[in-house]
């Protein structure tokens, strides 16, 4: 091995040591007892590791809880988005309606919209509809994606008009060309899509923080935030056993199917 | 007629759903942006610019407004470097060393695909005051130690570094698409041309081609620093005294905890425009195809 690369994956290993420092705390603070938390003899490693900090987020909070209503919202979210995106995308790409290219262009001007653009006003409708603090108001405002919009009528665009014309001939509907021809040859592009909409929405915070009071409606960053706002301070290991059990899901995802991610992410500008 | 129907059917939903959940909410947030409404009152007055006068006229509004650009000024140049160093690290490595340079590389991404709420807590306890890591490390050294998020002169730069870490991976993700995508005779051909040192090959090949890419990511990491949230929301809420608060955590905090909607739909807009300049400006930039030479 060179000399200059011994350097360079010396630099890159200690900045890989910073980026993983905090995942690391995390897990070494979840494992050890509670003794070893608060002594001014800091150790790096627990010295009797444990999962009873784990134990005590599944059993005594409501971290469980938070998880499952993660799947629900993030769950009811991608679906919902794909039932009214996929025909939407045919459609764009395959038919020819009035207004379609004023359409188009519609929906390229929505991609500019931050969603914090829309929360004030979408936020006083629920609440003159009382849905807020509901299952409905996490879930409702992201049905609508013209990122989604934009990516599957690219994807549906690849598909050549022949196949499509042969799907007719056979007297299949529309609805079933979009669904049963194109949804299946569109895969990559939809797979790509549901990472960004499962993490984005898995880790949001601002929008949760503002429709729901409600612990029992938190998804798992607004609980996670509940949780330690109760615990003032006295129950680190649970709480940080809680933030890894969190996060979990994600990057277990992400290791197992690395490639996909990085693609869903970084091809979709989804950053944070 | 029946043609008609089929495309209102697939068409319909998707329409409605983006007029009423996007582009009626962005011109009803600029209308109330010239108002005094507050969530839950009956009526409001017609207030002119009166709310962007407070948010740039006052001492608050105007330091959410520089906390943003310093927060931006520090995160922009130091991802983006990092993300090119680290890049540019791993893409030779993978030529000698494939598997660590994989290994490292999924490291580098961690922070993208991680809940940053639950990493913010962990953040909060690797930089206690007296429980935390980098303070017991900082005295081990003989250094003075700090508080990170409590001390008003100090909590925005170590939100910075935060940021930082955050999107180190992301950008290192996009320089790499981007030195992937070199042909590698342009090299042979600089070092015709006398290009030896890999330095020389650095500035003669590598940092023009990647021009694009590099405005591309400079832009996109503005448009995320500008929307700087979690961080502010999960660790500091914006203080102390008001040391950390930013664009988006003020426009959170006016309109949903003080509930003055109009002034939050003014901070709204000021936002929105700041990431329509950015847009403008990329669009500038693609449109020319700017290529450094």
């Amino acid at each position: 091995m060179k000399l200059s690369n011994i350097i360079v994956v010396g630099a890159l290993a200690i900045g890989a040591a910073m980026v993983l420092l905090p995942f690391f705390w995390m897990i070494s603070i979840s494992l050890k007892p509670q003794g070893e938390i608060f002594t001014a003899d800091l150790r790096i490693l627990p010295q009797h590791p444990t999962l009873m900090n784990y134990w005590k987020a599944i059993v005594e909070t409501d971290i469980p809880l938070y998880l499952l209503n993660g799947v629900i919202v993030t769950g009811s979210i991608l679906v919902l988005q794909l039932v009214v995106t996929i025909p939407c995308a045919y459609a764009l790409a395959h038919r020819d309606f009035m207004g379609r290219k004023l359409f188009f262009g519609a929906i390229v001007a929505a991609l500019l919209v931050p969603f914090h653009v829309t929360a004030i006003p979408i936020f006083i409708g629920f609440a003159q509809l009382k849905i807020l603090n509901t299952y409905t108001a996490l879930i409702l405002p992201f049905v609508s994606t013209a990122f989604g919009l934009f990516l599957l009528r690219q994807a549906y665009a690849q598909i050549p008009d022949e196949i499509i014309d042969a799907a007719r001939v056979d007297g299949m509907s529309e609805m079933g060309i979009a669904w049963r021809i194109g949804f299946p040859l569109c895969m990559p592009t939809v797979i790509a899509f549901a990472i960004f909409s499962v993490t984005a929405h898995w880790n949001d915070l601002f929008w949760p923080l503002i429709a729901t009071t409600d612990p029992d409606l938190a998804t798992p960053p607004r609980g996670i935030l509940f949780f330690r706002d109760q615990e003032s301070g006295d129950d680190v290991g649970p709480l940080m056993a809680g933030a890894a059990l969190i996060t979990a899901p994600l990057i277990i995802g992400f290791l197992m199917a690395q490639k996909r991610f990085t693609q869903g992410l970084a091809s979709t500008g989804l950053k944070g | 007629m029946r043609k008609h129907l089929t495309d209102l059917m697939l068409v319909g939903p998707a329409a409605i759903l983006i007029v009423v959940f996007i582009f009626m909410p962005v011109a009803i947030v600029i209308v109330l942006a010239f108002t005094d409404y507050q969530f839950g009152a009956s009526s409001a007055n017609w207030i002119g610019i009166d709310n962007f006068s407070t948010l740039f006229g006052s001492k608050i509004g105007r330091k959410a407004l520089s906390n943003t650009l310093i927060y931006a000024a520090i995160v922009i140049p130091c991802s983006v470097g990092f993300g090119l160093l680290v890049a540019i690290g791993l893409h030779n490595l993978s030529k000698t060393l494939p598997r660590i340079s994989a290994i490292l590389r999924t490291v580098y991404f961690l922070p993208v695909a991680a809940t940053m709420v639950a990493l913010a807590v962990s953040w909060q306890m690797l930089l206690h005051p007296s429980l935390g890591l980098i303070n017991n490390w900082m005295s081990m050294f003989g250094l003075q130690p700090q508080r990170w998020l409590s001390d008003r002169d100090l909590v925005l730069y170590t939100l910075a570094v935060i940021g930082v870490w955050q999107s180190v991976g992301y950008n290192m993700v996009l320089f790499l698409a981007g030195l992937a995508a070199i042909p590698s005779t342009l090299y042979d051909a600089a070092e015709v041309d006398g290009a030896q040192s890999g330095w020389a090959k650095f500035w003669i090949v590598t940092w023009p081609m990647l021009g694009p890419t590099t405005m591309f990511v400079m832009i996109v990491t503005a448009a995320t620093a500008f929307r700087i949230f979690e961080t502010v929301a999960a660790m500091t809420g914006g203080g102390p005294a008001y040391a950390s608060d930013t664009i988006v955590y003020a426009l959170y905090r006016e309109g949903f905890v003080y509930f003055k909607a109009g002034y939050a739909s003014a901070i709204t807009v000021v936002f929105f425009l700041a990431l329509l300049l950015l847009t403008a400006i990329q669009m500038l930039i693609v449109e020319r195809k700017v290529h450094y030479r």
